[in-house]
């Protein structure tokens, strides 16, 4: 690091927090008894694998619901609005800065918690992949009401084969992801942060305007008291 | 559907919290409290057989007209119809007096007294005497039978129950007048104590209809593979419903019958056109599974009440067909005739079952067998000795009907017996023998000349035969619906969500489990192989970077 000094920083509330590993285990649980549904090993058992996955897939998808209003209420959506500004200068920094030592073009802030790269992954997953994914598991799971709901123009094979395109795309993004964490000033910085809540990061860092969660003058989110 | 709201939502109560332990039984155990829920046609089917009312108000012991003096079956039934003058009549109009489907005109010749042919003994023709031991009447002993004839009703062999009436394997419908012994099976044959018959006649039970369903095609079981004689007295573990140590039902219990006619399938006739329960209609036959069980059978929320649109309650609940008995599953016609020291010979093999006669050619016995899928809408259709078959392939003499796109078709579970049978080579049909009869009738089993036995049983159907026969591949099918193994030993789920499970060869839809698809599958492969060898080369370069710092 290139010998900021670094300030302990409250940025995931308890409530995001609770949802990241929420989340974390449901879509593990998918993976794995989906996976065990397409056929690919043998592992709770047919039977259990489907019952579980329909189970876990419901709960998801009301879990996700509360997401959804969680950001809608707190303003945190604008976390996730693209933008090209500094796009090319953080996948430089991951192509070659890191291996130099350079500092993150987009440091972490509490107002800007995503960077440019991490903005439009985070917005192609929650807004693209998943839905695509809760949309297809509910339609597939309720194969045997499209007759009533004039849904019988769809076609099992085609719902069955974006769900498990969508898996292998979960699954990839898993592991990007979980490669990303290594990525702070130290190895499990990250992943500390979305346990605890707290992150060291570097101090004194202007926000620049279009960083912004919210617009000049109108009051922060008071994020809530430290658990730890 | 709604049930299944009413479970999403006590899992939206509860499931939200559960991020640890995420617990199926916990919706199982909710399901268990709707127990009482289950199927009403259920319950009334429960609550009529466990105190059993006998709905009789006469005592036939006590009726003088049976007391009298009887020497012959047709007097019996003269006697019976002094008071049930309408029965000859009603049964005179049924598939068990005419043998012939009466859904269709009697000119298309559809049935066992008709053109139709099996790949067991093949057809009736030239061979009544024999085959005519298991017709409901007296005296079939050729096409001059007369079927008018209200005295020729057999009402003993379906109604009597001192188990002691017999009818003579080849005695055309009548039992024997003298003490006989039967070469085929060295039994003896005794003359009915007709009195004792007459007067003990009820309701028929599965020894009455198992006389002749057990044995269809000439022994125990050869035929149908879910109807032997081990249904007679059954244990729960053969059949749920008439296990004796359960429901002991009857056969009419389900086969319910109005004015002598039995409800069930008659050739391409479905047993019932409706899935109706008695909810709907509590004088509807109760012929189909739906008829109690409904068709949501299982407890709210299971999935397998989504499969009931599509696949047969059979398919799952009869896991195994003949599984007491041992069933025929192939009949080699070709290979009969060969001869030990010049006389007829049989080999015994597996499960105490002939491999071989002289008389038949070769068989195969099997027990415990998996039933063959097919989508099935309760209709069957066959060829008769007058249609056409290409000899070349397996000709399929019966067939189910029904397709994925048919809203009446199941998935159904079959038996298919295969076998290999004389056909014409110059007309291309498939060829009826005239297997019984004495010396000099030309009866392949008296001289075993096949072109006599042919042209004598094509002669008694009024068909006709070029003269030139050979031997064809043939298949026939029976649909499986006794023999309703306990819930606990149903197929489970994995058996047809598998690639080679029971349902793989029914390739028309997409099935989970056993279908993938190639292309997504290294499509996606493709990407999280590609990002896996993509971070570890990252993060290795990282290291191999930080490494010579510190040095």
């Amino acid at each position: 690091m290139s010998g900021q000094k670094m300030v302990n920083t409250y940025l995931y509330t308890r409530y995001e927090r609770f949802w990241h590993w929420l989340q974390t285990v449901l879509i593990l649980i998918l993976l794995l008894t989906g996976f065990e549904v397409d056929g690919l090993y043998s592992l709770l058992g047919y039977k259990t694998a489907s019952e579980v996955h329909n189970f876990v897939g419901l709960a998801w998808l009301i879990a996700f619901a509360f997401f959804v209003f969680w950001l809608l209420t707190t303003g945190e959506w604008k976390q996730y609005v693209p933008t090209t500004k500094k796009m090319f200068a953080v996948i430089h920094y991951y192509m070659l800065g890191i291996f130099r030592g350079d500092p993150h073009p987009v440091p972490k802030r509490k107002e800007a918690k995503h960077n440019p790269l991490q903005r439009i992954a985070y917005l192609s997953v929650a807004a693209f992949l998943l839905p695509i994914q809760m949309t297809s598991g509910f339609l597939y799971w309720s194969y045997n009401s499209w007759a009533a709901w004039g849904l019988d123009w769809l076609s099992l094979p085609v719902i069955a084969a974006i769900h498990i395109l969508g898996a292998f795309g979960v699954l990839s993004f898993l592991i990007g992801h979980v490669y990303m964490t290594t990525t702070g000033h130290t190895i499990f910085a990250h992943i500390r942060a979305m346990i605890t809540g707290w992150e060291e990061i570097q101090e004194g860092v202007e926000l620049e305007d279009w960083e912004k969660r919210r617009r000049q003058g109108s009051p922060a989110c008071e994020p809530q008291s430290p658990l730890a | 559907m709604n049930a299944m709201a009413k479970i999403i939502s006590g899992w939206l109560c509860t499931g939200l919290l559960m991020i640890g332990g995420i617990d199926v039984s916990a919706a199982r155990s909710q399901t268990e409290v709707l127990d009482e829920n289950q199927a009403p046609g259920r319950t009334m089917a429960q609550q009529a057989t466990k105190e059993r009312q006998i709905w009789i108000t006469a005592d036939h012991s006590r009726h003088e007209i049976l007391q009298k003096e009887f020497t012959s079956g047709p007097e019996v039934t003269k006697a019976c119809l002094s008071c049930h003058e309408l029965a000859a009549g009603q049964f005179h109009k049924t598939i068990h007096w005419t043998w012939l489907d009466p859904n269709v005109p009697p000119g298309e010749r559809i049935g066992k007294a008709g053109h139709s042919i099996n790949n067991f003994c093949i057809n009736l023709s030239g061979n009544e005497p024999r085959c005519t031991s298991c017709h409901a009447g007296y005296g079939w002993r050729d096409g001059s039978f007369n079927f008018k004839d209200e005295a020729a009703v057999d009402c003993l062999v379906c109604h009597e129950q001192t188990g002691t009436y017999k009818k003579f394997p080849t005695g055309a419908g009548h039992p024997v007048q003298e003490p006989t012994i039967f070469a085929e099976n060295n039994q003896t044959y005794n003359p009915p104590d007709w009195n004792l018959v007459a007067q003990s006649v009820g309701r028929p039970t599965r020894a009455n209809c198992g006389t002749c369903h057990f044995y269809g095609g000439g022994d125990d079981g050869v035929k149908h593979g879910d109807l032997d004689s081990s249904l007679a007295k059954p244990n729960k573990m053969l059949d749920v419903h008439m296990g004796l140590d359960g429901q002991d039902f009857d056969c009419v219990r389900c086969h319910t019958t109005t004015l002598h006619n039995i409800a069930g399938r008659t050739y391409a006739t479905p047993a019932a056109t409706h899935r109706k329960s008695l909810i709907e209609d509590d004088l509807a036959a109760k012929i189909m599974c739906e008829s109690c069980h409904s068709t949501t059978p299982h407890k709210p929320g299971v999935k397998a009440n989504d499969h009931t649109d599509k696949v047969a309650c059979q398919s799952c609940h009869i896991p195994e067909f003949a599984r007491v008995n041992a069933t025929k599953m192939y009949w080699d016609w070709s290979t009969a005739g060969n001869k030990k020291d010049g006389k007829p010979y049989k080999e015994n093999g597996p499960h105490g079952k002939p491999t071989y006669d002289t008389k038949k050619g070769d068989f195969r016995w099997e027990k415990d067998v998996q039933p063959a899928y097919f989508w099935f809408n309760g209709s069957i259709n066959a060829i008769t000795a007058r249609d056409p078959i290409d000899p070349s392939q397996p000709v399929d003499i019966n067939w189910p009907v029904g397709s994925r796109s048919d809203q009446n078709a199941r998935i159904f579970p079959f038996k298919v017996h295969e076998g290999r049978q004389p056909y014409d080579k110059i007309n291309k049909t498939l060829l009826i023998p005239k297997l019984f009869g004495p010396k000099g009738s030309g009866a392949y089993w008296a001289e075993y000349d096949w072109k006599k036995a042919l042209e004598n049983g094509m002669q008694a159907a009024g068909l006709s035969f070029s003269g030139e026969y050979d031997f064809a591949e043939t298949r026939y099918i029976f649909p499986i619906t006794h023999m309703v193994a306990p819930k606990e030993k149903a197929v489970t789920c994995i058996e047809c969500h598998s690639p080679n499970g029971r349902l793989a060869a029914l390739t028309d839809f997409y099935m989970p489990g056993r279908d993938s698809f190639r292309a997504i599958n290294i499509i996606g492969w493709v990407l999280v192989l590609g990002t896996l060898v993509g971070v570890t080369f990252h993060g290795l370069g990282r290291a191999i970077v930080r490494g010579r710092k510190e040095d």
